[in-house]
């Protein structure tokens, strides 16, 4: 069984460090949490499955001491982009690694089963099979994994220092940005229509800058100061507008793709979709990929005279 | 006329638009996948099969609202000497809630001791609140997350609703609670309900029966809690994994803290007030820079103590937690409120 490989992991690790993050079972069948541990007798409460979505790199950067972390493939550009940008310590941090084929998304699961109250959940090969009241509904992963699982190239997390199980290889295709390109084939009414639409629900509750790993300005971003006055307490489409652009144009080429601003909207609002329009302008303008390579430095950091991809004016 | 009505399924639009021809009404319409109050439209997707995802709060409580408008004006002979004229901003229209549950109807409740019940009442909160009519739908389920009758509360709980309507079969039971309620039950669209009476109660029955029970008494909780108030390792085990967003109180019913703020360009602006979060840094940030809820384990230990403890104490036991499961069904990290008072119980 894969979570007793998981759990002898954690055993090996806790005596090194302070206390280390994973996931118990949540308020529901359904509901994965974080779990924060620092004693042997709490690692039998971890769990490992597909619901296992959140991305636990987002709280080391906050963290004193030595922290470990179990990290899906996914998460672990987290852990590269905070060594490239110097956010963490990498000695400090003990990387869990779990190889990861797909994640299920919890929203796409309860669309699927109308919001009720689930049960039980199981895996059962490629399904999923959720009990709601009227019975069991099987439905297969790949229709109710997010968007990110498509394309994912990094079944095997790029660090680690323990890995549970097998190294494996990706099968998934290249990421091509096609809805990101079919989106911009609209019309720019069309696009300000469909974020305005989008926007409109947005209560600014601001989980998807929390929950991004690389917000890590949290309590001193300027989407809340009063000094800087960039956003105003009025809840109109321009002040979330503003904000949203804050968020993706902070991110360009520091956005990792967890996807977790998304995850977490308790409105439902795609924002995700914003910072994979600025990643794809990144890789085609920089060449650059958020969180692949520790050496890397994010464009956005440094200044080049000329760039090698960029064609300049003539004056 | 009868005490009670009954109003077949496929005469539900007929009443709301007869009800949008006096009223302001506002039902949960589906957007997407997420069901949020919104002004009724005729060939609106009403959505009354679970609760929206954001309270109506917004409609009494907004989350933005101006309060004055001011302006400066110089005199034009001296220009040293300046006068201030406000507006006020207090016209509220009849407006009817439609469809909200026993939970969101709960929470006005908790805020009316807050903003109604006293010798200062809030005029912006008292005029929409007198205006209000709510019509409040028993729930036929549970929805993940909810323990209503945990907190004192259920899913046909009929206290802050003027006029309570449950689902049967082909058509809604009504029963009016209050005079305004009656005013509504008046429309010559219901049948005589009293033939369905006694099959609601058996429905509010069995509907209470199926949610969940996070803890089984609450006597001694806010004793408890206050106990608890200096034990910061009981908070920081509770609240790791917090990520200290506004999701749990912008989407709790009764979560009624606000911020005012001045917008101002040239000598004229406005005076705002929004929501605010207990559980953002700056809510209790200081002028000179100190603040006394620095970590996220106070800040949310202030939300529960709010709810299960400090509030309880003031008025009379009441919680202010009316068990609507919102806050555990959208946290980002799965935070369960009901889990942690269960621990505080417990510690
Ligand atoms: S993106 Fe890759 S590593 Fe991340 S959850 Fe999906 S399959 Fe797993
Ligand atoms: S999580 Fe959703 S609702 Fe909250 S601030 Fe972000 S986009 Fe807006
Ligand atoms: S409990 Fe959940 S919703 Fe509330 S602040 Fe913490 S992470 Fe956000
Ligand atoms: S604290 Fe949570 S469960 Fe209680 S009323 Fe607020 S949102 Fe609902």
């Amino acid at each position: 069984m894969f979570i007793e490989k998981l759990k002898e992991a954690v055993r090996k690790i806790l005596p090194e460090v302070d206390v280390v993050i994973g996931y118990r079972q949540g308020f529901d069948p359904l509901h994965a949490t974080p779990y924060f541990l620092d004693k042997p007798e709490q690692v039998d409460q971890l769990i490992w499955n597909p619901l296992c979505v959140q991305n636990l790199c987002s709280y080391i950067p906050f963290l004193k001491g030595k922290v470990g972390v179990i990290v899906k493939g996914c998460d672990s550009r987290a852990i590269v982009q905070y060594m490239q940008e110097k956010l963490i310590t990498r000695e400090n941090i003990k990387v869990i690694g779990v190889p990861c084929l797909r994640v299920i998304s919890v929203k796409k699961v309860m669309a699927a089963i109308n919001q009720q109250t689930v049960q039980e959940v199981t895996f059962e090969g490629d399904n999923i099979i959720v009990k709601i009241p009227e019975g069991p509904k099987t439905i297969p992963s790949a229709d109710v994994a997010p968007r990110k699982c498509a394309t994912c190239q990094l079944a095997t997390p790029l660090q680690y220092d323990v890995l549970a199980g097998e190294a494996i290889q990706s099968n998934k295709p290249q990421d091509t940005f096609e809805e990101t390109k079919e989106f911009e084939k609209l019309s720019l009414e069309e696009r300000r229509a469909y974020w305005e639409k989008e926007f409109d629900r947005c209560i600014r509750c601001y989980a998807c800058r929390n929950a991004c790993p690389m917000c890590i300005c949290q309590d001193k971003c300027i989407a809340e100061s009063r000094d800087p006055h960039w956003t105003s307490q009025r809840a109109n489409v321009t002040e979330k507008a503003m904000f949203h652009m804050i968020h993706g144009l902070h991110l360009a080429g520091r956005c990792i793709s967890c996807e977790e601003c998304e995850r977490v909207c308790p409105m439902d609002i795609p924002v995700a979709k914003i910072k994979k329009k600025i990643s794809m302008d990144l890789k085609e303008l920089f060449g650059y990929e958020a969180g692949m390579n520790p050496d890397d430095t994010p464009p956005m950091y440094t200044f080049k005279v000329e760039e090698a991809t960029i064609e300049e004016h003539e004056i | 006329m009868a005490d009670t009505g009954f109003l077949p399924k496929e005469n539900l639009p007929a009443l709301l638009e007869a009800l949008s021809k006096k009223f302001a009404v506002f039902a949960p319409v589906l957007d997407g996948e997420v069901v949020l109050f919104k002004r009724f439209a005729p060939g609106a997707t009403l959505c009354l099969t679970r609760p929206a995802n954001l309270p109506p709060k917004g409609i009494i409580f907004p989350q933005s609202e101006t309060l004055f408008n001011f302006n400066f004006k110089k005199d034009p002979e001296d220009p040293k000497k300046t006068s201030l004229e406000l507006k006020e901003n207090l016209d509220f229209v009849p407006t009817i809630i439609f469809g909200s549950r026993p939970c969101d109807a709960q929470g006005f409740r908790i805020y009316d001791r807050v903003y109604l019940e006293t010798d200062t009442a809030d005029p912006y909160y008292k005029g929409r609140r007198e205006k209000t009519t709510i019509i409040t739908l028993a729930c036929n389920a549970p929805s993940p997350g909810c323990f209503c009758t945990s907190v004192g509360r259920g899913p046909a709980e009929s206290d802050g609703s003027d006029l309570m309507m449950t689902e049967l079969g082909k058509g809604y039971f009504f029963e009016p609670m209050t005079e305004k309620g009656k005013e509504i039950f008046k429309d010559s669209l219901f049948e005589d309900g009293s033939a369905y009476k006694e099959q609601a109660q058996k429905a509010h029955e069995r509907v209470s029966a199926l949610v969940k029970k996070p803890f089984a008494i609450l006597e001694g909780t806010p004793e408890k809690l206050l106990s608890l108030f200096e034990n910061s390792q009981f908070w920081e085990g509770e609240t790791a994994k917090c990520i200290s967003c506004g999701a749990c109180t912008y989407l709790c019913p009764t979560c009624y803290c606000f911020n005012i703020t001045d917008e101002q360009v040239g000598n004229s602006g406005e005076r705002i007030r929004s929501w605010d979060a207990c559980m953002f840094f700056h809510f209790t940030l200081e002028a000179s820079s100190h603040n006394p809820r620095q970590n996220k384990h106070q800040r949310l230990k202030n939300r529960v103590g709010h709810k299960f403890s400090y509030y309880p104490k003031k008025y009379q036991g009441v919680i202010a937690c009316c068990g609507c499961g919102r806050c555990i069904r959208y946290c980002p990290m799965s935070v369960d409120i009901s889990e942690i008072v269960a621990h505080a119980q417990g510690a």
